[in-house]
């Protein structure tokens, strides 16, 4: 059986270029969708040669009248059964529209299918029984329309011959659903009086039918707009792959929304990697130029060697998407098992995938029921609200923002179980899975600190590159180790070769850099060690966040060495780099580092000995209370 | 961007979907004007060259032209080509209608490819306006260890993203062209002068607009000896792409049928 019927490509030789829209039909089990199908394509003289014949053949020898749905319901096991299972798509024509048709099945058993089809639609056309009126599958489809984003619905009150044309008939249910629709932000774009079988109201407004004014489904069809790719949107690349064919290593993807072109400066989020746009790569012919807009699948090089992965998402450096780890989605759920409160799910948002666990259950409700019963966990086919922790950042959008990056997809054991749209995404919110028990040391501090006679502290010295810092912290280092205590070195740069080594130097990125290392230091401190933080940390906010993580143990020290002194010593050289223009998002040259305001201790090197500064540290720590005087005390205990 | 640009971006987002979430994939080729296209739309994916072989189940029963095409652009598209055999008639459900059993050969070929290679990806040319089972089909179709295909418990597909987690020994089969329409294929071939068996244009009143084997596949009536022609053509014609695949044609659901135990 063959479901083409015209060409719908509006890549015709004579030029002709004709909007296709994509149509999904849904509503209730057996309120006509199939049936609706069927006459469309005959009132449309798309059916193919022969089919009719076919189709009277195939109901004969089921001893069943004409029957429309036989077209679609192409399947076997569909005929036998007189419903239709899964998703399907057929093409016709109207006058200035190619319309692709996706039927999707009414029976609750085979939403999963219907979601399938209706995410792929411009448009919808709901179609509901004059007889039995709005039923739950029909609020359920209203809901999910709203979920998968489609806005241009038209409401079709089929079997109108079954209710005598009954006008008042047709008011109450087009009320009750135009209210139902609009509680959900959706506006109908029309509400058509029809009878499928006989064809009234299909594509003529016929004499049964006299007391309606409105068009006919051709006629709203005819209407509908087709999607537009998101252009004026700022830019977003999913990436989807790194490829090294051969000497290039091209950056793959398809423009979500926006636009680039070669030269552009952007932002790999959520690492914030900084770089530019090189060239746009294709093929036969490449590189290409000018602008690449929203659904263009392209590749691009960078004018500089960063680590990139898949997931990443490419933005302009104004206009970036946000880094979270914690987000509030609303979702269909379409998984067997309930979803609750601490399950661990895949959460995909574009390429990126992350671990994921639900925080809270906000909301969960069945659509379909008119009234709406909270629950604690989302059933099957039921939709609701979640708070997720995602244990890799991800970069994304809330839907409001950005419709296609703003949306997600959850698996269950490899197979996708749900998804929905980005509701807010919280930013700095740190993940809290609700089965984290810490462990606590079997060892108590005093007996820590009895070896090592000092409390443990986080010494946090900040300073320009090239002030000193990371000298004084391993003077500081070697002092307190002769003296039996235990220090450890936490430098900036070691620690994103490693632990850091997914963080850039966008803002973002260095608050997390600076939230990490006093994470470390002070868990370090809590053990009774003496952590020594050596890092230029030039944002004030961020050593106050410092600070506040490691709280009475944090002592900081302000290396303020004169900045010309620094970058004449420039061991890494780095100033000279920076100066050159080879070194993007340098601290150091201009004004960008922030001078503490009130550090336990100020130094400046250039003025004298690395003996000498270690001195004073020494002296600070132990008028702060985390040295010990050894031999006041070691005297006490003989 | 135009319609055509359009469903290349997304044959292409395919592609590298697949690509980077399969561990071992494979095209199946079969030398018609569709797998051409997905050819040439994987080289635009991977900027030139196919980073995975081109698999083709031949059932020794193709047109003389079909294999001297295979031979040439093997080569010249520079395919890590793999051609796989089909076992003997004998070897196929005997309960299938001649044509259908004939074909089914093909899917004994390929359950055999599948295993000799351990592919848990084949990418296939099928389009959802050619066939009804097809237009259901999905993107990313899982398939069962035997290669069936569960038409009951098709998986939620939705937003581009797609099932991409087969079971140990199973394999998916995926679908870059499945929104394509056969024009689309024509005007498409076309545009980018991507090659093509001569068969598909008319000779003598014939041509043939879907090619399979050569004793189970018949010409139509037609007088299209150019592409721009065959475009032609299609706006006008009632007739269906595949009327020359005796296969489809001898049972309700001959093809059904086929497509449930793997075919294509």
């Amino acid at each position: 059986m063959n479901m083409i019927v015209t060409p719908a490509s509006p890549a015709t030789p004579n030029g002709t270029t004709r909007p296709q829209v994509r149509i999904v039909i849904v509503g209730h089990v057996d309120h006509g969708k199939s049936t609706l199908v069927g006459r469309l394509l005959h009132e449309t003289g798309s059916l193919p040669d022969g089919k009719l014949e076919m189709l009277k053949a195939v109901s004969a020898r089921r001893g069943m009248p004409f029957e429309w749905s036989f077209l679609l319901d192409a399947l076997q096991t569909e005929r036998d059964q007189g419903i239709t299972i899964d998703t399907t798509q057929i093409r016709f024509r109207t006058n200035s529209r190619d319309i692709v048709l996706i039927d999707a099945p009414g029976h609750a058993e085979f939403l999963r299918n219907m979601i399938t089809g209706a995410s792929q639609a411009d448009g919808a056309v709901l179609i509901i029984d004059a007889l039995e009126g709005v039923r739950d599958q029909t609020r359920r489809h209203g809901y999910l329309l709203h979920l998968l984003g489609v806005k241009q619905v038209a409401i079709v009150v089929n079997k109108m011959d079954r209710v005598d044309f009954s006008a008042a008939r047709f008011k109450e249910i087009s009320d009750e659903i135009s209210a139902h629709l609009q509680g959900l932000g959706v506006k109908p774009t029309a509400v058509i009086p029809i009878s499928a079988r006989d064809g009234d109201g299909v594509a003529e407004r016929t004499e049964r039918i006299g007391w309606y004014n409105g068009p006919t489904v051709v006629e709203a069809l005819d209407r509908l707009e087709p999607a537009r790719p998101l252009e004026a949107l700022a830019l977003r690349l999913p990436v989807q792959a790194i490829y090294k064919f051969d000497d290039r290593r091209i950056v793959a993807g398809r423009i979500e929304s926006g636009s680039l072109t070669a030269g552009d400066e952007i932002v790999i989020m959520p690492a914030g990697k900084i770089a530019k746009i090189k060239t746009v790569e294709s093929w036969p012919v490449t590189p290409v130029a000018g602008r690449q807009g929203a659904g263009r699948s392209v590749g691009i090089t960078l004018d500089r060697e960063l680590f990139v992965e898949r997931g990443d998402i490419i933005a302009h450096a104004s206009a970036a998407p946000r880094e979270t780890r914690r987000l509030r989605a609303r979702i269909f759920w379409l998984h067997d098992k309930p979803l609750a409160k601490g399950d661990q799910l895949l959460v995909r948002c574009g390429p990126k995938e992350s671990r994921a666990t639900v925080v809270a259950i906000e909301k969960a409700v069945d659509p379909g029921e008119l009234s709406s019963v909270e629950n604690k966990a989302i059933g099957r086919n039921h939709v609701g609200e979640i708070d997720i922790s995602l244990s890799n950042p991800i970069a994304t959008d809330p839907y409001t923002e950005n419709p296609r990056t703003g949306r997600l997809v959850i698996e269950v054991s490899g197979r996708i179980a749900g998804g929905g749209l980005v509701l807010s995404v919280d930013a700095g919110q740190r993940a809290v899975p609700v089965d984290i028990v810490p462990v606590e040391s079997a060892l108590r501090l005093d007996e820590r600190s009895a070896r090592y006679q000092h409390n443990g502290a986080v010494v946090w010295l900040t300073g320009l590159p090239a002030s000193g810092k990371s000298t004084l912290a391993k003077a500081l280092e070697r002092r307190l180790f002769t003296n039996g205590g235990s220090p450890i070195l936490l430098d900036g740069d070691t620690l994103r070769a490693g632990l850091n080594s997914d963080l850039g130097f966008s803002a973002a990125d260095r608050s997390e850099n600076i939230r990490r290392l006093a994470e470390v230091a002070t868990h370090l401190a809590r053990n009774g060690h003496v952590a020594i933080v050596a890092a230029v940390s030039p944002a004030r906010e961020d050593r106050a966040t410092a600070r506040r993580i490691a709280d009475t143990a944090f002592r900081e020290i302000h290396v303020a060495t004169p900045a010309e002194i620094c970058e004449e010593r420039d061991p890494k050289g780095h100033y000279k780099k920076a100066r050159a223009g080879a070194l993007a998002s340098f601290t150091g040259i201009g004004n960008d580092y922030e001078a503490p305001q009130a550090a336990e201790l100020v130094i400046d090197t250039s003025s004298r000995t690395v003996a000498e500064a270690a001195d004073e540290i020494e002296q600070m720590l132990k008028t702060t209370g985390v040295l010990f005087d050894e031999v006041v005390d070691l005297a006490a205990n003989i | 961007m135009d319609h055509l640009d359009q469903l290349e971006a997304q044959s292409i987002y395919i592609f590298r979907e697949a690509f980077a979430r399969l561990k071992k994939i494979a095209l199946l080729w079969s030398l018609g004007k569709d797998s051409n296209v997905m050819i040439w739309l994987a080289r635009k994916a991977f900027f030139g060259r196919l980073p995975f072989p081109a698999l083709h189940v031949d059932t020794g029963k193709k047109f003389p032209e079909m294999y001297r095409f295979r031979d040439h652009y093997g080569k010249e598209w520079d395919l890590d080509l793999r051609v796989e055999p089909c076992p003997p008639i004998d070897a196929v459900d005997p309960t299938l209608p001649p044509a259908a059993r004939s074909a089914a050969r093909k899917t004994e070929g390929l359950k055999m490819a599948l295993s000799k290679y351990g592919f848990d990806g084949l990418i296939a040319g099928i389009r959802r306006d050619e066939e009804a089972t097809r237009a259901k089909e999905r993107v990313f179709s899982p398939r069962g260890l035997e290669g069936n295909w569960d038409v009951r418990d098709q998986p939620p597909e939705f937003w581009d993203h797609f099932n991409a987690s087969p079971p140990q020994g199973a394999h998916l089969r995926i679908h870059p062209i499945l929104h394509w329409t056969e024009a689309d294929i024509w005007a498409y071939t076309k545009r980018e002068n991507i090659p093509i068996i001569p068969l598909y244009l008319a000779k003598d009143g014939k041509r043939y607009r879907s090619l399979g084997d050569q004793d189970i596949t018949n010409p139509v009536a037609s007088t299209a000896s150019t592409i721009d022609e065959i475009l032609i053509e299609l706006e006008q014609t009632k007739v269906p792409e595949r009327a020359g695949r005796a296969l489809d044609h001898e049972t309700e659901d001959a093809f059904e049928r086929l497509r449930v135990a793997g075919y294509l």
